[in-house]
């Protein structure tokens, strides 16, 4: 099939808005060829370098001990800090868009702060408060406390730059939504939870979800901010990421490409269900548009 | 409409969100400021006029300035095809613009220095027939850097476009413009804004951009060693002044350029009249 | 008094929406808070139903104070200008919400809500879409099951927040009758906000006229069009000629038999049908001439211009039957005797 077959849909409507042919036939493929060899291209070489030496050094990859560990702890700082993301991000869209208040673009601009520093720095300020010189290292090494280059150091790192992913999502929603069917629920007598569960939540359920899953993926793909943190310790503080790194590092490169192999699938599964939650989003805003 | 006060829940909801921005973000970001104000200003310039420390922010800005507007001149033209053009397949296309988003940074870092090193798949057509090397030199920056950019700018130009109204070029039409005139008169200066937008946002993810710029960088010093990874360095050799006086420079750094960027784009806004 | 609202103040920033608004409502009643758009009524309405905060005075329902109660202990039924229905629940659980909300020793049992749901829907005629979504609901039928949920509670007071601003012209005459009628079915105090001074006339037995936050006049529709507490309420209830002795010649006026010796004041508000037109006599100086006219139904419209009026004087509206104008056999262009029947004076 020839993939610049179709004539562009504006152009057999309305005659004003086509391009000429050169520019569209050239757009179409600079896109194709920039998505074909920056996106898709990259996703076959983690499939093929992972299985360069077949599918039993593949499957040995992910078996030994330090993957399978690396594995459980990648899960378990998702399962800690996607739960405490969520919570956050609803209670901060609740007080967002639903109140005034004094410093509220302050405050939705110190929300969105995680975003624009460097997940390095996510880890150094942790390191500078919890590390061996750092502001509590003295008092946390007399209780024989260990945070950083320990599991806490890389939930708190994570819990940083997952941050603002929930809120994000649901701020614009919740404002766009207005406060009319709340009020409603209130007028009818519902209590504030019953007019949240009844009516705020279904309302918000599918950006929140894409909330969760976003925040879910950089949990578990963070590579910067829990480099900074984890110390490295094989089998103790090596998240999936760090283990790829570990193992590219070692020259171990089937051993890296099929733990990547595992978050490529993971940022796949992220971009289906995300798709898929947009297109249940836009659905109910076509919906509304309708009525 | 004023905002009605009669909603339940505002104080557990401010306070939770309070707490814990405190907790997580505000705290923690003091504790760098505090420390780095344990320095006075000697030791602070001393640290940062080191010719190393200042390549490095070299390296770190010019490659994140250069791979933002690569970013942004494609990430326009994919935009504009993407929401402009039928073609097969466009929808998965689209869905899969988010890659870099979603994908781990370590995973798109090991897989980019595979690609473009000497003897990769790319990168062994580049050296042999153009005498190009990309991977452990500045230019694999680059290249990483705007393969973490390029959603952030189609992204932000997706909805834009959508929501222009193609009546305005109909009208631009029917008062003579040509096909270009329309679109460097109507439609670049509504995109701009949303173009310098996308670009403000990949240049600050660049500057900050850490794993999948690692493994395909070289990072020799002076070269191709970027800011983050001497944070990082300087840490392990428990340098915390360092790292610290380093970082508090990056973090105002990309604070100030992006009140830049947002100060321009503020400017285009009101000439084009959006404001 | 079923509603009573004492000294209400409200402030949005510098912008007064309220200025000691005061308002007693008794039992039963259907009351029309009218007035133009930024006038205050939505706000009064919202500050009664327990949905805005007053900057101070008091809301008293049924003669109890709920100034400081939220709005679910107030035992209204509100009505939202855009309906507020619940998109994710079907028309049946959107009308159920309310009885389904009640704490658990107040709730009836399941079976007892379907039959109330059923009732209601049947009381607004619309049953058959029980398990419908809204989106699927014209607007007109939105409205209906908007109200039956709200009626749902058996609340002590409806409150209408532009009952009929979205809909259709068609839809929204017919809504009208059925709403009085609703009304006098249920007999629950109602208020409702509008904007369209003729839907208040038509549908409320009270109008209350608002405007910049304060009352200017409360009274049956026919008080406040017969009897204008002032220049305002005058212009805006109705369509007026507006007569200002420092501007007009009066010469003109006396002709007209508009000035009297027990005249009140300075500028005479007289509506279109109390000018009477006769064909001129020749031997009169007549005062006007016959510019242009409409047809409205049973009535006639006519513009007509003064003769030798300098400048662009306003052209006099004047309405007759159509009958009596197709007796008068007139034409563009002819001139006309008017007499004035009746004035309101204001100063």
């Amino acid at each position: 099939m020839n993939a610049i077959s179709a004539t562009p849909y504006i152009s057999s409507n309305k005659l004003t808005l086509s391009d000429p042919d050169w520019v569209r036939y050239a757009s179409i493929g600079i896109t194709l060829g920039i998505i074909g060899l920056f996106l898709v291209f990259p996703l076959a070489i983690v499939l093929i370098e992972a299985f360069a030496k077949g599918w039993s050094a593949y499957s040995a990859s992910l078996t030994n001990p330090d993957a399978l560990s690396s594995m459980r702890l990648t899960l378990l700082v998702a399962l800690v800090t996607v739960p405490l993301t969520t919570v956050f991000g609803v209670s901060a869209a609740w007080a967002i868009a639903r109140f005034e208040f004094r410093g509220k673009s302050l405050l939705i601009t110190l929300i969105d702060l995680p975003f624009s520093v460097s997940p390095v720095i996510a880890g150094l300020i942790y390191v500078l408060i919890f590390g061996a010189q750092g502001w509590l290292g003295l008092w946390l090494s007399e209780h024989d406390i260990k945070i950083i280059f320990a599991v806490p150091g890389i939930i708190l790192a994570t819990l940083f730059v997952t941050f603002p992913f929930v809120a994000r999502e649901l701020i614009p929603l919740m404002q766009e939504i207005g406060h009319e069917e709340e009020e409603a629920a209130l007028s009818l007598g519902a209590s504030g939870w019953q007019t949240f569960f009844k009516v705020t939540l279904p309302n918000i359920k599918w950006a929140l979800l894409t909330g969760v899953l976003l925040c879910n993926a950089r949990a578990m793909g963070e590579f910067g901010a829990v480099s900074v943190v984890s110390g490295h310790i094989r089998g103790l503080t090596n998240t999936l990421p760090l283990h790829v790194e570990v193992s590219y590092n070692e020259y171990n490169f089937v051993g890296a490409f099929a733990c990547a192999s595992l978050l490529a699938a993971l940022a796949i599964v992220t971009l289906v269900f995300k798709t898929f939650l947009e297109w249940k989003q836009n659905q109910d805003k076509r919906l509304k548009a309708k009525g | 409409m004023p905002q009605s006060n009669i909603m339940p829940g505002f104080r557990p909801a401010i306070g939770l969100t309070l707490v814990y921005l405190a907790f997580i973000v505000l705290i923690p970001l003091s504790a760098m400021l505090l420390k780095s104000m344990q320095l006075n200003l000697d030791e602070y310039w001393a640290i940062l006029t080191n010719h190393r420390v200042q390549a490095s922010f070299r390296v770190s800005f010019v490659s994140a300035l250069i791979a933002a507007a690569v970013a942004a001149l494609f990430g326009f033209i994919i935009a504009w095809s993407l929401v402009r053009y039928t073609f097969p397949g466009k929808r998965l296309f689209d869905a899969l613009i988010d890659l870099p988003f979603a994908l781990p940074t370590a995973v798109a870092g090991i897989v980019l220095a595979t690609i473009y090193e000497p003897q990769g798949w790319i990168g062994k057509l580049l050296i042999d027939n153009f005498g190009i090397q990309v991977a452990y030199k500045p230019l694999g920056i680059v290249v990483a850097l705007i393969f973490i950019g390029l959603p952030f700018v189609v992204r932000t130009i997706e909805p834009v476009l959508q929501e222009l109204d193609t009546a305005i070029e109909e009208a631009a039409a029917s008062l003579g413009a040509t096909r270009l005139q329309a679109f460097i008169k109507v439609i670049l200066p509504n995109i701009l804004p949303a173009t310098i937008t996308g670009f403000a946002l990949a240049f600050a993810r660049g500057v900050g951009e850490y794993g999948s710029v690692i493994f395909i960088a070289g990072n020799m010093p002076y070269i191709s060693e970027i800011v983050p990874l001497l944070i990082i360095t300087k840490l392990e050799q428990y340098e915390y002044a360092g790292a610290t006086a380093i970082g508090m420079t990056m973090l105002i750094l990309s604070f100030l350029l992006l009140l830049l960027i947002n100060g321009l784009q503020w400017w285009v806004r009101h000439r084009t009249g959006q404001l | 008094m079923s509603i009573t609202v004492s000294h209400i103040n409200k402030h949005f920033g510098a912008f007064t929406a309220l200025d000691n608004i005061s308002l007693e409502i008794p039992e039963g009643e259907l009351v029309a808070l009218l007035g133009p758009s930024g006038c205050g009524k939505t706000t009064l309405l919202r500050i009664i139903a327990g949905l805005e905060q007053a900057d101070d005075g008091d809301v008293f329902l049924k003669g109890d104070k709920v100034t400081d109660q939220p709005v679910k202990n107030r035992h209204i039924g509100f009505v939202f200008q855009h309906y507020a229905l619940f998109r994710h629940m079907t028309v049946f659980d959107n009308v159920a919400f309310g009885l389904r909300v009640k704490p658990r020793k107040e709730r009836p049992s399941e079976a007892e809500i379907v039959k109330k749901v059923h009732a209601l829907l049947e009381l607004v005629q619309l049953d058959w879409l029980h398990d419908r979504f809204p989106d699927q609901l014209s607007g007109g039928q939105r409205q209906r099951i908007a109200l039956a949920r709200a009626l749902a509670v058996e609340p002590s007071v409806l409150l209408l927040d532009e009952p009929f601003g979205a809909l259709d012209a068609s839809v929204r005459k017919d809504l009208r009758h059925w709403i009085r009628n609703l009304h006098h079915e249920l007999n629950v105090t109602s208020i409702f906000v509008t904007h369209d001074q003729e839907e208040a006339m038509e549908v409320a037995s009270q109008v209350v006229v608002l405007n910049h936050g304060r009352i200017e006049q409360q009274g049956s529709p026919s008080d406040i069009y017969d009897h204008p507490a002032n220049a305002f309420v005058s212009r805006f209830i109705g369509q007026t000629n507006i007569f200002d002795l420092d501007e007009h010649d009066t010469d003109w006026l006396q002709t007209a038999g508009l000035l009297t010796p027990n005249q009140e004041g300075k500028i005479a508000h007289v509506r279109p049908h109390d000018i009477v037109i006769e064909k001129a006599k020749p031997e009169n100086n007549s005062p006007a001439t016959l510019k242009d006219w409409q047809h409205l139904g049973g009535l006639i419209r006519l513009e007509l211009v003064k003769n030798d009026a300098n400048g662009s004087a306003a052209p006099v509206i004047a309405e007759m039957p159509n009958d009596q104008f197709n007796q008068l056999k007139l034409n563009r262009g002819d001139k006309v005797d008017l007499r004035i029947r009746q004035a309101h004076w204001f100063h």
